[in-house]
């Protein structure tokens, strides 16, 4: 699920190098802590959250049911 | 997304260079972008310490293979194995993308969602390496069916409107969704159509055209 996210984030920014995915085990499911370049934030956001809310979408569909995984963003 | 090809190449010219490239690449000259790192000079006598010309050959890659790079990818990693993303066009000349395969069908989503989310990613890959038409997705031809039946039902619930005189309001649907209804019912001279409330709860009123 770390690949995945990182593979999406990393097609999106300016500098795919200073993307950072770091996967956290929450109290209620799996926490996928997203870091990019300042710069690049509003990338990975976009305008009203839609590309932020696309992300989380396509992450849903590629894990399990039951598994609750959350996407947060930060730089 | 490993498209981006370039080589490197040394020769007598720049030019003889290029050339090497492009034939290694199988490229025509205005599909690269050349880069000269060592421009060639002449030696003692033309023979002795003479410098060869050597560039660096970079195929550009359009904003069409990128996106479909993109996707395909994506699709991969995200478990839908063996699909396979085919660019083409659509009548009113945007961009479309269809996945298709055994596996693509997790990629459509509840009502559709998933392909929304992927649309969006794509359009943003799209865009960003200067595309500049509208991206489209379609999975298994979803869209494609839920197209003829959205057309379909606006159709029903427009005389639904004029038998009745009153509005009909549709289900909420999303942003392609209900430009497909306002699409099929736009040549109705006697129905109007517009759209209320927010997202993700927008919908579609349906209304009789008042006469001045």
């Amino acid at each position: 699920m770390r690949e995945l996210v990182l593979f999406i984030t990393k097609s999106l920014v300016a500098e795919p190098d200073k993307v950072q995915v770091t996967e956290v085990q929450g109290e209620d499911g799996l926490i996928l802590k997203v870091s990019v370049a300042s710069e690049d934030i509003g990338k990975v956001i976009g305008k009203q959250g839609r590309i932020a809310k696309a992300i989380r979408t396509v992450v849903k569909a590629a894990g399990p049911l039951d598994q609750r995984i959350c996407v947060e963003i930060e730089s | 997304m490993e498209l981006r090809q370039s080589v490197e190449k040394t020769a007598k010219t720049v030019e003889e260079a290029v050339g090497l490239g492009l034939a290694e690449l199988g490229v025509a000259r205005y599909q690269v972008d050349v880069c000269v790192l060592e421009e060639p000079t002449k030696g003692l006598f033309g023979i002795l310490g003479g410098r060869m010309a050597r560039v660096k050959v970079t195929r550009r890659v359009s904003p069409e293979e990128k996106a479909v790079a993109f996707l395909t990818e994506l699709a991969t990693r995200m478990g839908a194995l063996g699909v396979t993303c085919a660019p083409g066009q659509t009548e009113d000349e945007n961009f479309k993308l269809e996945l298709t395969g055994a596996n693509a069908s997790r990629l459509i989503g509840k009502r559709g969602q998933t392909i929304e989310a992927l649309q969006v990613l794509a359009a943003v890959v799209y865009s960003r390496a200067g595309g500049n038409r509208r991206v489209l997705l379609d999975v298994n031809s979803y869209r494609a069916k839920r197209q003829e039946s959205l057309v379909e039902l606006a159709l029903k619930l427009a005389a639904k409107a004029k038998f009745s005189g009153r509005r009909v309001i549709m289900e909420p649907m999303g942003a392609y969704e209900r430009r497909v209804i306002h699409m099929a019912l736009q040549d109705d001279k006697d129905i109007v159509t517009h759209s209320e409330g927010d997202e993700p709860f927008r919908k579609v009123i349906i209304a009789l055209r008042q006469e001045h």
